[in-house]
């Protein structure tokens, strides 16, 4: 889904500062890129494409201008896969409970 | 129109902070670098009465207090013939938000209601985000929360991620930005672009909002264990949570319970590093704001910052990363409760510390989290291996933050590391002194400093002397 209509849920992108205007005290490699920011909203642009400069309305009721990166964004954490580091902790554990301390 | 500049806003900051936390923090200055805490404590805060009224409202604190019977068994094998404290825990994540920070939240938001603002905001990539969030909600107050949460690559943490996620599921709008102390630019800047309150976690109504977790655990332990905790384990960050949880231990009359501080050792990983952000495997409770906070509380986003922790820790310590994602796992499979790990930073340091107790004596540790995708061993483990880090089994001595996590083969190994303590007060010295004219100490000046450190003035003016020494 690369285009968005009036309404749709989106998020989007700005620099907040060039690396030349960045805090003197910090890291040369947070230094040498821009600080940038992510806000989701309601487009209020009738309509666009990813990678235009659009208008949301966010939650907060405030209008804000950015390039469109996603539309409905979504939430992508996840547990993952079992580990097998942490697999055996629980039985391990009641083992040496069971087994006075001789684990 | 008014410069929206980085330096422009910088320079205002001193009037739009004011104008956002309502407080003059001018009437509590004295001499030189001295201010006098605890009259803004008391002028700018609330009383313990008081803040458990604020909190009873929106259904904050009184959480459980459980003994954990196994854990504590388990430590019991562990330990020399007549050792092993009974270890309890104070289940925070019971809060409204799911953590100790809506004690926080509670009192900030609804000073922001009493005082007409239309809105709070809090720069947080924590647990405090969805507790403002969620207070603001019961309030009828908009928020925004400001989030550090991704690199340069747009690669975000998942900890911070789903934390962003549980803001949003209260209503709040969420800012995210990527690696940068400039965070606090773009915090003042909206700040001033939408008249909010700055529900700082720092301010004297915030922690004074935790003071009430020192004094329900030492009533619950009178009640349950029938005496007192002997020691509280408590995980530090910013130095909220140990100087409100100590300050109602005090009210509570615990003047013989050790306060013991306990972080997730980073060590080796710098905060403001774009390359180093997705190497932490904590995001929190970790000595990345453990030991600056300490050691210079005055970093925060207010000009006094109330949490001052080096007033209150008796006992500082550090676990490692895997220890603490092990015993997260312990906490779930042996005493049937699934929290965050970094909330569970304090019970790996106390399966360590109990062993060093009389059985019996009573530890409380004094918080956990709620859980979910992104903050969780798995999901943080996961991402881990992702970005190249080796997760496996081993003696945790070997862990390398950012670049090993070694899961304890055995509970044996877990083994809390002591900070010392003297070094941080000569730390937090060192940088108040820079900003003085040491030859010149007030007694005014001598007495707040040895509050600060929890010393005497003869201490303070013995390091006075040294440092003359030394640059001699």
């Amino acid at each position: 889904m690369n285009q968005a209509t009036a309404g749709d849920w989106v998020q989007i992108f700005n620099v907040v500062l060039n690396p030349e205007e960045r805090a003197t005290i910090i890291p040369d490699e947070t230094k040498k890129v821009p600080l940038t920011m992510m806000v989701k909203g309601f487009m209020v642009t009738e309509r666009a494409s990813l990678g235009d400069v659009v208008k949301i309305r966010t939650v907060t009721d405030r209008v804000v201008k950015g390039e469109l990166v996603s539309i409905n964004p979504g939430y992508d954490i996840s547990y993952g896969r079992p580990l097998k580091e942490l697999l055996t902790i629980g039985s391990e554990a009641r083992r040496f409970l069971a087994g006075g301390g001789k684990g | 129109m008014t410069s929206l500049s980085y330096n422009a806003v910088m320079e205002r900051k001193g009037e739009i902070v004011k104008r956002a936390v309502g407080i003059d923090y001018q009437q509590f200055e004295r001499d030189g670098i001295a201010f006098d805490y605890e009259l803004m404590m008391k002028e700018a805060g609330y009383s313990l009465e008081e803040i458990q009224a604020i909190q009873s409202e929106t259904g904050v604190g009184n959480t459980p207090l459980y003994e954990l019977k196994n854990l504590t068994e388990l430590v019991r094998r562990m330990s020399p013939s007549g050792k092993g404290g009974r270890i309890f825990v104070k289940d925070e994540a019971a809060n409204p938000g799911g953590s100790f920070k809506a004690r926080r939240a509670a009192v900030s938001v609804y000073q922001a209601s009493k005082l007409g603002y239309k809105g709070v905001m809090a720069a947080t990539s924590g647990n405090y985000g969805a507790a403002v969030a969620s207070q603001a909600a019961m309030r009828n107050l908009k928020c925004i929360i400001v989030q550090e949460v991704f690199d340069s690559s747009g690669l975000g943490q998942p900890e911070i991620l789903e934390k962003g996620r549980a803001c949003e599921a209260y209503g709040a709008e969420v800012v995210q930005l990527s690696v940068g102390p400039e965070l606090f630019y773009q915090f003042l800047a909206l700040l001033e672009e939408t008249g909010y309150f700055n529900a700082s976690l720092y301010t004297p109504f915030g922690i004074a909002g935790v003071e009430t977790l020192g004094y329900e655990l030492a009533e619950q332990a009178q009640s349950q264990a029938g005496k007192k905790p002997d020691a509280v384990v408590v995980t530090h960050a910013g130095g909220g949570n140990v100087t409100g949880t100590a300050r109602g231990l005090i009210k509570a009359g615990c003047k013989d319970t050790q306060v013991i501080g306990a972080s997730v050792d980073l060590a080796g990983l710098h905060m403001a590093s774009d390359t180093d952000f997705n190497k932490k495997s904590f995001t929190t409770g970790h000595t990345g704001f453990g030991v600056p906070f300490a050691t210079w509380p005055d970093r925060a986003d207010v000009p006094r910052n109330a949490a001052r922790p080096l007033r209150y820790l008796d006992r500082y310590v550090t676990v490692t990363q895997g220890e603490a994602f092990y015993v997260t796992e312990l906490l779930a499979q042996l005493e049937g409760l699934e929290r965050g790990p970094a909330g569970n930073t304090s019970l790996a340091a106390a399966l360590s510390i109990a062993k060093e107790l009389d059985r019996e004596q009573v530890l409380v540790v004094q918080e956990t989290e709620y859980t979910g995708a992104g903050k969780h061993p798995l999901s943080q483990l996961n991402f881990a291996k992702s970005q190249g880090i080796v997760v496996r089994k081993g003696d945790p001595r070997e862990n390398i933050p950012g670049r090993e996590i070694v899961i304890p083969t055995s509970p044996n190994q877990i083994g809390a590391v002591e900070v010392e303590l003297d070094k941080l007060r000569r730390s937090y010295l060192r940088k108040a002194l820079a900003e003085a004219d040491s030859t010149k100490l007030t007694e005014g000046e001598l007495k707040f400093l040895a509050e600060e450190v929890n010393s005497s003035p003869k201490y303070v003016k013995n390091f006075v002397r040294g440092e003359v020494d030394n640059e001699a």
